[in-house]
């Protein structure tokens, strides 16, 4: 797979993980050498790698893990308003994942055996500081909360079809996974 | 060889033996049709409609639908995939399918499907059901999360074991796997690890405990080739039963 031609401008791209693990950000840094390739092609405007606190008018938008806070949604809102491509990148995003195990669960119920009843992790009750965003009471997918143009899913996706679906795209093509590459796990 | 007959399959001749469905001639042809509720041992359901062929202006499903010399049938085209990439959105939102813990994962027909016809996301918004599993039995584990009512082990409870341990009730979205048991468990029926029932789910909810992840995730039998390329280990063979149970009929006839 060869990295696509240089465009006259580099694409801007900004990435985030919300109810994510940084899983996905991980496999996306797994692409090793070939970030080389990709360097003159993109700059990044906010992702954990700048630092930068908020998103500014983007090529491309990847979003990592679901929705299970009110920050949450105000980002990803950010993003949408933002980009002009969002893609959501892995199991979390994609289907609300490991995260979303609790929905079917009440939420009280959740904190209250977490930091009250169960003695190895309580810690002194449930935390109410006002500087922690509030749980929503389901964790969700992003796409039932903005329009999201594209889906890698995955747990997390591999390097290969990270690498796959960013060169499909920059380079114009409908990004296609294909056998081996597009993954549920 | 001149009275073999044949119906077209997109564009291509498929011999078939009088008696046969659509599908069960072109999986014996090696060419494949997405299919979930079909299975070669078992009659044919018609529930899941994945199977679904346009012919002439109408769609049929083609595990039902008898093969007749002739027939025009569209089987691979955007059109039909299109429809039953909704199919598998559909499984997916309905139930709860979180893969990375699924120890199905790599053998499920239901995910293979998926990978192959190249669906992403489910799309719809995620029901998120509650579904308790029941861990009673002491070497079966039932996860309902991920049942997609196929009946294939109710088949073959009722049709190769001759008892009945599953059903489906409900209707519509409240439709559901049930264990014949007064008590709903599977530790009060006489299922046994060797049942049919016990190997033909095609996705992750009849469980032998204690197997778990033995075969590892990416050894299994989706990892090898896509589930279109293993059309030929579909192919029609010897039905697995005679029909329903002695205990089935009589209760029809009464
Ligand atoms: S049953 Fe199949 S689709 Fe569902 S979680 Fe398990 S591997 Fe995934
Ligand atoms: S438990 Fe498995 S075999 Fe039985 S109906 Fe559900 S999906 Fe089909
Ligand atoms: S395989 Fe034909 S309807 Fe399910």
């Amino acid at each position: 797979m060869n990295a696509p031609t240089e465009p006259t401008r580099k694409l801007r791209v900004a990435t985030t993980s919300l109810a994510g693990c940084f899983g996905c950000h991980m496999s996306f840094l797994d692409i090793d050498e070939r970030l080389f390739d990709l360097l003159p092609l993109i700059e990044f405007d906010r992702t954990p790698l700048t630092d930068i606190k908020h998103c500014g008018p983007c090529d491309i938008g990847i979003v990592e893990g679901g929705i299970c806070n009110a920050e949450n949604v105000h980002v990803l809102r950010e993003f949408r308003a933002n980009c002009k491509v969002l893609i959501a990148i892995g199991a979390c995003a994609v289907t609300g994942g490991l995260p979303a195990q609790r929905n079917h669960l009440d939420l009280a119920d959740c904190l209250q055996e977490v930091y009250v009843t169960e003695v190895s992790l309580s810690k002194g009750g449930i935390p109410n500081d006002p500087e922690l965003p509030l749980p929503l009471d389901k964790v969700h997918p992003i796409h039932e909360v903005v329009k999201v143009d594209y889906f890698i899913p995955g747990c997390p996706p591999s390097a290969d079809a990270i690498w796959k679906f960013l060169t499909d795209l920059i380079a114009g093509r409908t990004p296609k996974l294909g056998h081996g590459l597009i993954s549920y796990d | 060889m001149s009275d073999t007959q044949t119906f077209l399959l997109d564009g291509e001749e498929i011999p078939f033996a009088p008696g046969q469905t659509v599908i069960q001639a072109a999986l014996a042809a090696g060419h494949y049709i997405p299919h979930l509720c079909y299975h070669p041992e078992f009659k044919p359901h018609g529930s899941c409609k994945v199977c679904t062929v346009k012919v002439g202006n109408r769609t049929a499903a083609s595990c039902t639908l008898p093969a007749q010399a002739g027939l025009e049938v569209e089987s691979a085209s955007d059109e039909m995939n299109d429809l039953r990439r909704t199919l598998v959105q559909m499984l997916f939102a309905e139930g709860n399918h979180f893969c990375p813990s699924c120890e199905k994962s790599g053998n499920c027909a239901l995910q293979a499907l998926g990978y192959d016809l190249g669906v992403m996301t489910a799309g719809f918004r995620h029901l998120f059901p509650d579904r308790p599993v029941d861990a009673s039995h002491p070497d079966l584990l039932l996860d309902f999360n991920r049942c997609i009512l196929c009946e294939l082990c109710v088949r073959a409870s009722c049709e190769v074991d001759g008892k009945c341990v599953f059903a489906l009730s409900g209707r519509g979205i409240d439709k559901h796997l049930i264990v014949n048991a007064p008590s709903g468990r599977l530790e009060d029926t006489d299922v046994a690890l060797t049942d049919k029932a016990v190997q033909v789910c095609p996705v992750g909810v009849i469980l032998k405990k204690r197997v778990g992840f033995a075969q590892p995730i990416g050894a299994r039998r989706y990892d090898a080739s896509p589930i279109s390329a293993q059309a030929l280990a579909d192919a029609p063979r010897a039905p697995a039963g005679d029909g329903r149970c002695a205990a089935c009929e009589e209760a029809e006839e009464k």
